[in-house]
């Protein structure tokens, strides 16, 4: 019974969640349907010795005097030979799943790197020159994408969990990962390895979008079109320039090159501040840039003095950089 | 076992001289010289109790921060050194010490012994326990507690990632601690080997007695791996190694490997004790002996050799071989055999017993409820598939506290009540036992049960905050209440027992009608635990005629005196001296701390005079004793 309730449950609240049980990866497919395999030999496991239980409780007996007599036979099978063929049955169904995520469906055709940072994901084509953002993943559907993991700083862990079991992102290592994504939509992703004081805050959204749509963004990710700045973008760009931003950022096609923080090249059109601290709004925005340890307590980016009045032609130019 | 003197006292008069031979007095120096294991075992349960109360504190704290989607009670800092301090000392200062107590007060009187075979030993044990315990919590309330997560992985725990002294007490602390458990794991294997009583042969030694033993083994092969990890952690740290650097040619997966070649193992170093507490209080309530005792028996000798072969799958997601990823999925899910054998070996004993509802009882069957609840969770992840999606989810939360709070906490909780009449002499309340039994096991499950759905629906563990709108809210909410339930059920138990103690009912002498040697003894037992050594025939000595009229008839053994005994068949060997209360084992542990204080403060001056000190100390401690003529004679 509750464990009925359970599996409804859990097939119905999932809603928004980025429930492993609501899944739209080949990788986390598997996972599901192992999830579902074991759920009810467990629950068959956990009735039994609850009946077993129940039963010695409600057949008590009143007479109190010590008996003798063992229960090998009873322990031997209950406890060891069920057992035994129970897990064999499981294993070898995990093998197989264990095999399904090391082989991605078809080879890989197309390259990712992320690089987790404290605490951001910095996410690179490097098939293709410049195209470099952060906190954001887009893929086309129905494709085995290679996503290379590294870390320039702590352990970080990958997982999207609508996708793919994580992978961890280990200091001085390589490793690697698939993507394949069977619908179009958005997809929550999380670090999962604690990496410090930010570690809650280290999310990040992959895109399944079809492929012409895809090879749309990514042209525009690698060279951003170039558009017409109003007075007050230029007077903003100015204050860009002058707060030294470029320090730690980089803008492509401007005089910031820093690479301490994430690429703003598309800060305009991404879908959160810090990833996932706050929505990027110009209200946060602007609260971000004079104050980033109120909105995001730790991270590595300082306050930053600049002038209320100029603010608004910094915001309004930073919104056109998408 | 003869002594000549001896015959021609009449027995009364052996005993009044005995008593006074092992009398206390009721000093301040003897508060601390004392060397009795009872005292030093109730010693054990209070403060680990008290560690208890501060790191499920702890918990409430991060609880009610989770309450709701964003919450903002605990900033990011306090949060993490929150999370940090509840799991490594409910780990290390709550578990492992509570069961060390129990072993500590039981397992002399379980073998019909006096004492452990090293009492000072024992004592200095205990003080390093309470000085570790004390400096890892001083640093929580001057806001430099460790906060690299209670696994404390590489490189976010070192340098230049973790500045400040946060994980100079975890590595200081945890090195200073195991001093401790060393200690302890070895007294008990040595105990247990040679200080059975009489008869006592192996296949009739208590399952408690068996569980100890195996988990002293198993930390005595756990334990140097995480010492040599923080050892090397402190190194890199402190005096510029690399051991953890990559940049400098360091491996960060050897911090991994190091922590859960002790820490997998360690899981089972807290359960096992417990897993021994439930087959101790079973017969008494079931009125026969544990079903199947040799598969038991075997079962816990596998599980702590098999532990030793599972850490990996705390690494499935590292991206190790996959082969090699298979053979420890293997052997993760091979260990829930043994597992299973003593659950069903329990089931069994009820099945076929005579049970008496009382209140261990129901803390048994909590125990049992939980704890298979757990393992079915637990097979799941040594599915590697399995587990790299879903480890590091709440669900994991919610399948270690199933093994850890239902494995250990349940059991613990039970055998307080029922050693209660061993350890203090009274009686807890039935009736308040039982609303404490109802709330635990309610509020336990409210607490932990949504987790498993928060996890499955991809909340990840260790966050400060989330955020609303993913399906996690409802769960959070629930566990939270849960877990005040859950504390107002533990605050049951602790009023329970101090009533109990401040004015409870004198307990009858063995109450329960347990089967092993302390309930053969008074109740509370002397502190010579036995005036004649109990001579043992079979498996359950406290039922066995036999043995309780010899205890009546047999003469005394006069003085601070110990019976050795075959490791094998427990044939008396030869009489033994015990040691008398003594300071020293304070001043040694005292000594120590000054090390450990002069290393974490870096202030090495002060580390150096405190090794001098412990040299002097302990070379003072086994200083041959002046014996007099008479003694010299009689050696």
């Amino acid at each position: 019974m509750a464990a009925v309730l359970v599996a409804l449950c859990l097939a119905g609240c999932a809603g928004s969640a980025p429930s492993t049980l609501d899944t739209a990866g080949t990788g986390a497919r598997r996972v599901e349907g192992l999830w579902w395999f074991m759920f009810w030999i467990s629950v068959v496991a956990v009735l039994e010795v609850l009946l077993l239980l129940g039963w010695a409780l409600w057949r008590r007996r009143r007479d109190t005097r010590v008996r003798a007599g063992d229960a090998m036979p009873f322990v031997g099978v209950l406890g060891v030979g069920l057992p035994f063929i129970v897990l064999v049955a499981v294993y070898g169904v995990g093998l197989r799943d264990l095999n399904a995520l090391i082989r991605p469906p078809a080879g890989p055709e197309l390259s990712i790197e992320v690089i987790g940072h404290r605490w951001w994901w910095e996410v690179r084509y490097p098939d293709t020159a410049g195209a470099i953002t952060a906190n954001e993943i887009r893929i086309p559907v129905n494709q085995t994408i290679r996503i290379r993991l590294t870390t320039a700083d702590v352990q970080h862990s990958f997982w999207v969990p609508q996708l793919m079991p994580k992978t961890d992102l280990i200091a001085g290592r390589v490793n690697e990962t698939w993507l394949h994504a069977e619908r179009i939509g958005t997809f929550r992703g999380v670090c999962a390895e604690y990496c410090g004081l930010q570690h809650a805050n280290m999310s990040l959204i992959v895109t399944v979008q079809p492929e012409e749509e895809f090879t749309a963004w990514l042209r525009d990710l690698a060279a951003p079109p170039a558009r017409d700045l109003t007075e007050q973008q230029r007077r903003g760009q100015a204050v860009f320039e002058a707060a030294a931003c470029g320090a730690c950022h980089t803008v492509r096609g401007t005089t910031a090159t820093g690479t301490i923080g994430p690429d703003l090249t598309t800060i305009g059109s991404r879908w959160s501040l810090g990833a996932g601290a706050a929505p990027n709004d110009k209200g946060h925005l602007g609260g971000w840039i004079v104050n980033p340890q109120s909105l995001k307590p730790g991270n590595q980016m300082p306050p930053q003095p600049v002038p209320a009045s100029d603010l608004p032609d910094l915001l309004s130019y930073l919104e056109t950089l998408r | 076992m003869t002594t000549t003197s001896a015959q021609a006292v009449p027995r009364a008069v052996a005993v009044a001289r005995l008593e006074e031979q092992w009398r206390e007095q009721r000093s301040l120096r003897s508060w601390f010289a004392t060397v009795d294991h009872k005292r030093i075992g109730r010693r054990y349960l209070v403060t680990a109790g008290a560690f208890f109360g501060l790191a499920g504190i702890d918990a409430l704290l991060l609880r009610t921060q989770l309450a709701r989607a964003g919450g903002d009670v605990l900033s990011p800092d306090q949060y993490n050194q929150l999370f940090t301090m509840h799991g490594t000392a409910m780990i290390f200062l709550f578990a492992t010490p509570m069961l060390f107590g129990f072993g500590n007060a039981l397992v002399p009187l379980m073998l019909g012994a006096r004492d452990m075979a090293f009492p000072r030993l024992n004592a200095f044990g205990y003080w390093v326990f309470l000085f570790a315990g004390l400096i890892m919590f001083s640093s929580q309330f001057l806001g430099v507690a460790p906060n690299g997560g209670w696994f404390a992985y590489v490189p976010l725990t070192d340098l230049p990632y973790s500045l400040g002294r946060n994980l100079d007490v975890y590595t200081l602390g945890l090195i200073f601690l195991g001093v401790s458990t060393t200690a302890g794991a070895i007294n008990f294997i040595v105990t247990s080997i040679k200080l059975r009583a009489p008869g006592m042969s192996l296949n009739r030694a208590p399952l408690f007695v068996w569980a100890i033993v195996a988990t002293s083994f198993m930390v005595l092969f756990a334990l140097p791996a995480l010492n040599a990890a923080n050892a090397l952690l402190f190194l890199d740290r402190r005096f510029g190694t690399h051991f953890f650097q990559p940049d400098a040619g360091g491996n960060t997966l050897l911090w991994q490997h190091l922590f859960w070649i002790f820490g997998h193992p360690d899981v089972y170093i807290i359960v096992l004790p417990a897993l021994g507490i439930v087959s101790a209080i079973l017969p008494a309530f079931c009125r026969r002996g544990v079903a199947a005792y040799p598969l038991v028996v075997l079962a816990t000798i596998t599980i702590a050799i098999i532990s030793f072969g599972v850490w990996v799958h705390h690494m499935f997601a590292t991206g190790l071989p996959s082969l090699s990823l298979s053979f420890f999925s293997a052997a993760s899910v091979l260990i829930t055999i043994p597992s299973g054998i003593q659950v069903f070996a329990w089931v069994a004993t009820m099945l076929f017993g005579r049970i008496v509802v009382r209140v261990p009882l129901l803390f048994v069957v909590g125990f049992i409820v939980t704890f298979v609840m757990g393992g079915v969770t637990g097979v799941m992840f040594g599915i590697t598939a399995f587990d790299m999606q879903i480890t590091d989810s709440y669900f994991v939360v919610a399948h270690f506290h199933y093994v850890l709070f239902g494995g250990a906490v349940f059991p613990i909780i039970g055998g307080l009540y029922y050693w209660l009449p061993v350890l203090t002499g009274k009686m807890a309340s039935e009736v308040l036992g039982r609303w404490a039994f109802g709330l635990v096991f309610g509020g336990f499950h409210l607490t932990f049960f949504p987790m498993h759905l928060s996890g499955l629906l991809g909340m990840p563990r260790r966050v400060y905050t989330y955020p609303t709108g993913l399906g996690w809210d409802p769960w959070n909410l629930l566990s939270t209440i849960g877990s005040y339930v859950l504390a107002v059920g533990l605050l049951l138990v602790v009023l329970s027992v101090v009533l109990a103690v401040a004015r409870g009912p004198r307990a009858a002498v063995d109450p329960w009608g347990g089967d092993t040697l302390e309930w053969a003894a008074t109740t509370p037992p002397r502190p010579y635990n036995f005036a004649s050594i109990p001579q043992v025939f079979g498996l359950h000595p406290a039922w066995d005629r036999r043995t309780l009229s010899r205890l009546e008839t047999d003469e005394v053994l006069p003085g601070h005196q110990a019976l050795l005994t075959s490791e094998l068949d427990a044939r008396p060997q030869r009489l033994v001296s015990m040691p008398e209360a003594s300071l020293r084992p304070l001043l040694a542990a005292l000594a120590l701390l000054v090390v450990v204080l002069g290393l974490l403060w870096a202030v090495y001056w002060l580390a150096i005079a405190g090794v001098v000190a412990t040299i002097v100390v302990v070379v003072g401690w086994l200083w041959p004793p002046q014996l007099t003529r008479a003694e010299a004679e009689a050696a």
